[in-house]
């Protein structure tokens, strides 16, 4: 009996809450097929008018970093502070800066 | 069940295989340490991180059990959809089980990220291997309970949640905010209809005040054993899985309640129930823990009830489960295809 639903694959859902902000991840859930995915998501995710556009992904199509902050994946971005505005010295008085 | 320490990848959020270190081998010691820093600094723990057994255990149990509760706690209220007074009540009660639903799904999908299957997880609850909460063992018997349930027993659930809102476990934090946004107008819409039958005939206040007298012990029973039988309450709280101790959360609710009570000419059923100004809280009578302690090992009075109208559900839904896979094995698009391992994937 369980094993029917089983075969119904795990999707990720992303919502767009309003215009002009970017779809962002909101949970998961599980589908046949891809309609049946969006459907679900509209039923599960957006009762109270939370989105205008809905994504379902699958979640073994993700491809995910190792989420460790010490992870090496990260390392190039770590040490190149002149990427920031503030590494800048600007005396105060000089305007629109 | 199979506890795990490794699951199998089933989502881009559930745990994976870390990729081959650059770095020197974590060492079980370092990872612990790097696990209790994040705790430490109120950081949350999220899925694919490295954590301890007892807490990948504690946390799904912990969430399942949360999230059989909401799928149980539609029947007691779904009881009354097709009775209920007006179309107005009708749609709200609806609606509010609908919620419940939601609320089970966002929580089973929580669980999953930590490796929990779903199917699995279903199969402990009609099988009676995992718990839910005690309070849906208990009867509707008249339609003011969907009232007082709303107020009293969402009410007590709200106190439990709120804190759980800042659990240390990601999504699981994050489906508590999801649900405690949405269990407000639950509250709401039980204490409008009982503000509604005390304008009533003095028949209707009979009822209300019925209600109020078969739910208010198991509603302070929701919070659990009291602090000193509560062994894995240290644990949690450690963890931060846990924010405040049952008696804690209680004793909340307690204070909170008492002025709604007065506000809707009710009486809470304790004859001990008094302000106490030395300790700046309400006073309240012994719990019967032995009725606490039936009702959740199977004694209530709804238990074989509840359970068996879960299986049935499911039971009879197999055929739709299995025909709308037949449709997707027909007619699917490429990417679920190719999902093998977590289902979907065409056999032939």
């Amino acid at each position: 009996m369980t094993e029917s639903r089983s075969e119904w694959a795990l999707w990720e859902v992303f919502i767009r809450g309003k215009r002009g902000l970017n779809h962002v991840h909101v949970g998961s859930l599980h589908a046949a097929d891809a309609q049946m995915a969006l459907h679900h998501a509209r039923d599960l995710y957006t009762r109270r008018n939370e989105g205008v556009s809905i994504w379902v992904v699958p979640s073994a199509a993700i491809t995910a970093s190792s989420p460790d902050e010490k992870d090496p994946f990260f390392a190039p971005s770590g040490d190149k502070v002149y990427r920031h505005p503030t590494f800048y010295e600007i005396p105060s008085d000089v305007p629109h800066m | 069940m199979g506890q795990r320490t490794a699951p199998a990848p089933q989502s881009a959020h559930a745990p994976q295989p870390a990729p081959a270190p650059q770095a020197e081998p974590a060492s079980e010691a370092g990872l612990e340490e790097h696990f209790e820093r994040t705790i430490a600094a109120e950081a949350r723990v999220e899925p694919r991180d490295w954590m301890p057994d007892g807490y990948r255990k504690t946390m799904i149990r912990q969430i399942a059990q949360h999230a059989h509760s909401e799928i149980i706690g539609m029947q007691p209220e779904g009881n009354w959809i097709t009775r209920a007074p007006s179309l107005r009540r009708k749609a709200i009660l609806l609606a509010k089980v609908q919620d419940e639903a939601g609320h089970g799904l966002y929580l089973y999908s929580a669980a999953e990220t930590l490796g929990a299957d779903r199917a699995d997880l279903t199969e402990k609850l009609i099988t009676g291997r995992q718990k839910y909460s005690s309070i849906f063992n208990y009867p509707t018997l008249s339609y003011t309970d969907v009232g007082v349930i709303g107020w009293l027993v969402d009410g007590a659930a709200i106190c439990n949640q709120v804190p759980l809102c800042r659990s240390s476990y990601g999504p699981y934090a994050r489906a508590m905010i999801r649900i405690c946004k949405e269990e407000s107008f639950h509250q709401r819409q039980g204490y409008e209809l009982l503000m509604t039958m005390m304008r009533g005939t003095a028949a209707q206040q009979a009822m209300v005040q019925d209600s109020v007298d078969r739910w208010w012990w198991p509603s302070l029973m929701m919070f659990g054993p009291p602090d000193a039988d509560s062994p894995n309450t240290a644990q949690s709280m450690a963890w931060k899985v846990k924010r405040h101790t049952n008696d804690e959360l209680r004793q909340r609710f307690v204070d909170m309640t008492v002025p709604q009570a007065d506000a809707l000419g009710v009486s809470l059923p304790d004859p001990e129930l008094r302000w106490n100004t030395g300790r700046g809280h309400y006073d309240f009578g012994a719990i019967d823990w032995d009725e606490f302690k039936r009702v959740i090992s199977g004694g209530g009075p709804c238990n074989a009830q509840r359970v068996a109208r879960r299986r049935s559900a499911h039971e009879a839904g197999a055929w739709v489960r299995e025909a709308a896979a037949a449709h997707a094995r027909k007619t699917t698009t490429p990417y679920p295809e190719r999902i093998g391992a977590t289902g979907g994937a065409p056999r032939d």
